[in-house]
């Protein structure tokens, strides 16, 4: 295979329609879609004594109002996505609630109106009567348990689950040091700039659900919409069209919209679109990273850990749809790229009266490691050492690999380094990152981190040369905004050797792409690219075959290039890609495209029927790829910051990234996902925090408040890469969508610490927070 | 009002939002809607040649004035308007939500300063959020917009 394609700064495909204000968000299509509102709970935790919904359906203009006895659906729990043996009190919320609300935001009615602004009339109009009952909000008082989420869940606890590697107890017994920590991450959330929504149309014509949604898997969402309507899945499509962005929780099955609008569609005859406003977006929808730490290490003299014991609870929200991805993640990555020889991890998932958590670009990543370079930064300064030396001394050697961790990954398989070189990438860092700025109230910060990347089960791709020459590829899984149409294009076009730009990809629309799994945790490179590589080399070899015969040559001695099929050393003799197509579906009314070049070569004869038992026509294939581990990518972020000591502004005087995700597809494509990360990983560190009071009340639901960065908070940031292929999948790649995130929390705390020279022992900080911790010192 | 140069008759609906009569009385779908209290800046469009939040004005208070959104700003088989360009060629977009918006306001900007400082770059945008780029590429594409609105 040559590579011009792959690895080369290709400029996305994608960009014209965007920037031209021609895409094509849920929200824009309409076709006369009557439009919806969702009636929420304001209370966190409340029973619901009654819903009169008398003066909500006198409104004019109200087409249909709903609650949960109205749905033929109504009283079946929501399917918990991953089930998992030590989630023993699995719950999923009820797509309306009836009984209980146990958060804010849960949803109790759905309004379909001839236009959004009288559902929100109407929406208003319905009354519910509720009688409030007391509410859990911190994953402490969970545990504390004084008062339950779920009346049959004995003290909130959803799951617990202890792992150890080695033996603990002992090594810490005979560690010349040992010291405890309490280390705290709040909630965030991920809050893509296109929130949520979903538009449905049901055709009795032809039998037809089409439903598009902005979500990250719309595979599973057709599998699931036609299980719950009863229909065979060939009679549902579902299309994430272009997505505003997901970063994790726009992946779900199902939030309430996405059953609510395809049910109305179908009861009503009529399309139906709901979208979800901001400040429904911020409970509504999953949030993730609330986790309290207990951690005790043990380690010798020269900083190298010996032993370590993290025992923490997990803010799982009112509900577990997502099973316990989350906490399993955690509890896989605390050791990170670090040698642990003996680590004992025991985590309870706790429900709390909060909007479910699910994954958010990081995934449960971001805590493990603030937990992880917390406890060294701790045996540092236990030992005065520098915090840079104390990580080499405990990095896994580059000689290591294969390297098992000792513990389970979210797949059930076992946690395996399959490549890498950490040592490497905390030199590079140190180097970037050069000579310590001049002034006073200066810190730095360093992280190398690891991330699992390019989880199975599969991914497929389908690839298909036209008669015109150009090519057109599908896969299953979205995307909001990876560039998954341009580096797929570079993955087929080496394959076939033909143009980038003759290549043509579609991806999130089960019209053109049945099977598949989502677009999440880094995974869509790894698996739908290594599909694409399957698929697109079926194709080349069907080619060949078929040009040989045409060429009288051996296949072995064809090669695909320039758009062509051709004898390799021997250029001049080959046959355009395109007449191999029209060749590859023998019939009588060729017409088009390369008909014309094809009728310059008669294939040699050959026994039998035209198209031979076990033969396809058309020059194209579906193919797949499984895999049975994990890709790890890792890197290293490093960082100078000063903090103002009266304002406690952040100022971040310069932020390096090394980078290592195998080989790179499309560079320009990495540093965006990179830059991306870093940016949410700042915010999250200092400037966002969902602050929910007693109640349960999400004070902050708006973006006046809950601050996300704008340019002026995010610096620029030096990225390298170093490339360690993985050895799992042909094209050596691994994913790079959640790097930019998972040491940054880590990074400024480090550095902050030394600027103020008071303990972090929490995230997100804020220039508040860190004037209470310099003045509770003094 | 004249939406790209094309004049509309009188809005029916008084509580009408400047943002939604854009994208859904008279499908110009490119002014996205991310906050609708002013913050994000997705729906920014040009009012009377500069940029203001179209979620934040009703569609009356546009009676007798200009309004570019940008659709406007090159017509289907047309090249690419400068700033547009821009973006594409310093990957200044990720999935495109905010991007109308940002384009708006860089338009907007380089009216004002058509030589901007690094300063004024990043306060021209800081009306703007976008979740995916994390704005080194964006502020790369306004330098480069500067310098293709000089060719």
């Amino acid at each position: 295979m040559t590579t011009r394609w792959f690895g080369a700064p290709v400029q996305r495909v994608e960009d014209d329609r965007l920037l031209r204000g021609r895409g094509q968000f849920t929200d824009d299509i309409d076709e006369g879609a009557l439009e919806s509102f969702i009636v929420r709970s304001p209370f966190a935790h409340a029973r619901i004594k009654s819903i009169d919904v008398t003066a909500a359906q006198s409104v004019p203009g109200v087409v249909a109002l709903y609650l949960a006895a109205d749905l033929p659906f109504g009283s079946t729990d929501l399917p918990i996505l991953i089930p998992h043996p030590n989630l023993t009190h699995g719950r999923t919320q009820r797509c309306l609630a009836s009984d209980v609300v146990r958060y804010v935001g849960e949803a109790v009615a759905f309004v379909v109106a001839d236009n959004r602004y009288i559902a929100e009339d109407a929406a208003d109009l319905v009354e519910v009567e509720y009688e409030p009952l007391p509410v859990v909000i911190t994953p402490e008082a969970a545990a504390a348990a004084e008062h339950l989420v779920h009346d049959d869940v004995p003290g909130n606890v959803a799951a617990e689950m202890l792992q150890e590697r080695g033996n603990v107890q002992e090594a810490l017994a005979r560690s010349s040091h040992r010291k405890r920590l309490r280390l705290r991450f709040e909630r965030g959330a991920a809050s893509p700039m296109e929130a949520r929504a979903v538009w449905a149309r049901w055709s009795e014509a032809e039998h037809r659900l089409t439903v598009y949604d902005s979500t990250q898997s719309p595979t599973s969402i057709r599998g699931g919409l036609a299980v719950l309507f009863g229909l065979p899945e060939s009679d549902v499509d579902v299309i994430a069209p272009d997505v505003g962005g997901g970063f994790g929780p726009k992946i779900m099955l199902f939030y309430p919209d996405e059953l609510l609008v395809p049910f109305a569609a179908m009861r009503l005859g009529r399309p139906v679109k709901w979208t979800e406003d901001r400040q429904e977006h911020f409970t509504a929808v999953n949030q993730e990273r609330g986790q309290v730490h207990e951690v005790e290490v043990g380690f010798d003299g020269e900083g190298r850990v010996l032993a370590l014991n993290d025992d923490f609870v997990h803010d799982a929200g009112a509900y577990t749809p997502y099973g316990i991805i989350l906490p399993i993640i955690t509890a896989a990555q605390v050791p990170g790229p670090y040698s642990v020889p003996n680590y004992r991890v025991r985590f309870r998932d706790m429900y709390t009266n909060a909007t479910p958590t699910s994954p958010y670009r990081g995934a449960g990543r971001p805590h493990a490691c603030f937990v992880m370079e917390r406890t060294l930064d701790a045996i540092a300064a236990e030992l005065g050492l520098d915090r840079v030396e104390v990580r080499r001394r405990n990095l896994i050697a580059a000689d290591q690999f294969p390297y098992e961790v000792g513990v389970a990954w979210q797949d059930g398989n076992r946690v395996v380094y399959d490549s890498g070189n950490y040592p490497a990438l905390v030199d590079r860092a140190v180097e970037m990152l050069g000579p310590r700025p001049a002034g006073d109230h200066i810190g730095m910060g360093l992280s190398p981190y690891v991330e699992g990347t390019g989880v199975g089960p599969y991914e497929g791709a389908h690839v298909q040369v036209l008669v015109s020459g150009k090519v057109v590829a599908a896969t299953g899984i979205p995307s909001q905004g990876q560039a998954h149409a341009t580096v797929w294009a570079q993955i087929v076009a080496d394959a076939l050797g033909v143009d980038v730009a003759d290549v043509e990809v579609t991806s999130g629309d089960t019209r053109k792409f049945q099977w598949g799994v989502g677009t999440f945790a880094s995974r869509g490179a790894v698996m739908a690219g290594n599909a694409m590589a399957v698929a697109a080399g079926m194709v080349a070899e069907k080619a060949k075959h078929i040009a040989a015969d045409l060429l009288e040559a051996n296949p072995a001695d064809l090669e695909l290039a320039g758009g062509r099929v051709r004898v390799k050393g021997s250029p001049e003799r080959g046959v355009p890609l395109a007449a191999v197509a029209v060749h590859a579906n023998p019939m009588r009314y060729a017409f088009g495209g390369g008909t014309e070049a094809a009728t310059q070569f008669t294939p040699r004869p050959r026994p039998g029927p035209p198209l031979a038992v076990g033969e396809q026509p058309g020059l194209e294939a579906t193919g797949y790829y499984s895999t049975t581990g994990s890709t790890w990518a890792a890197g290293c972020h490093a960082a100078y910051v000063r903090v103002d000591p009266k304002t406690f502004r952040l100022e971040i005087l310069k932020y390096v990234v090394v980078h290592d995700c195998g080989r790179l597809i499309n560079p320009l494509v990495v540093q965006g996902q990179i830059e991306g990360g870093v940016a949410q990983g700042i915010g999250g560190a200092f400037y966002e925090r969902l602050a929910y009071d007693a109640d349960g009340q999400l004070r902050n639901a708006s973006f006046m408040e809950f601050l996300m960065p704008y340019a002026t908070e995010i610096p620029a940031i030096e990225i390298d890469h170093i490339e360690t292929p993985s050895p799992l999948n042909p094209l050596g790649i691994k994913g790079a969508g959640e790097a930019g995130v998972i040491p940054v929390g880590a990074v400024i705390a480090s550095a902050v610490e030394e600027a103020l020279g008071v303990p972090i022992n929490e995230m997100p900080l804020s220039p508040l927070k860190l004037y209470e911790l310099v003045t509770t010192r003094s | 009002m004249r939406v790209n140069g094309v004049a509309h008759p009188p809005v029916g609906d008084s509580r009408r939002l400047l943002s939604d009569h854009l994208r859904h009385d008279l499908g110009l779908t490119g002014t996205h809607v991310g906050c609708e209290h002013g913050v994000c800046g997705c729906c920014t469009v040009l009012f009377d040649g500069a940029p203001v939040r179209s979620c934040l004005m009703l569609a009356v208070q546009a009676e007798g004035h200009e309004v570019t959104t940008i659709e406007g700003l090159a017509a289907p088989g047309e090249p690419l308007h400068p700033v547009q360009q821009a973006f594409h060629e310093c990957h200044g977009l990720q999935c495109g939500f905010c991007t109308p918006g940002f384009v708006m306001s860089v338009v907007g900007l380089l009216r004002e300063h058509p030589n901007p400082t690094p300063e004024q770059v990043n306060e021209g945008i800081s009306g703007n959020l976008c979740r995916c780029t994390g704005y080194a590429s964006i502020r790369r594409a306004v330098l480069r917009a500067a310098e293709l609105s000089q060719k």
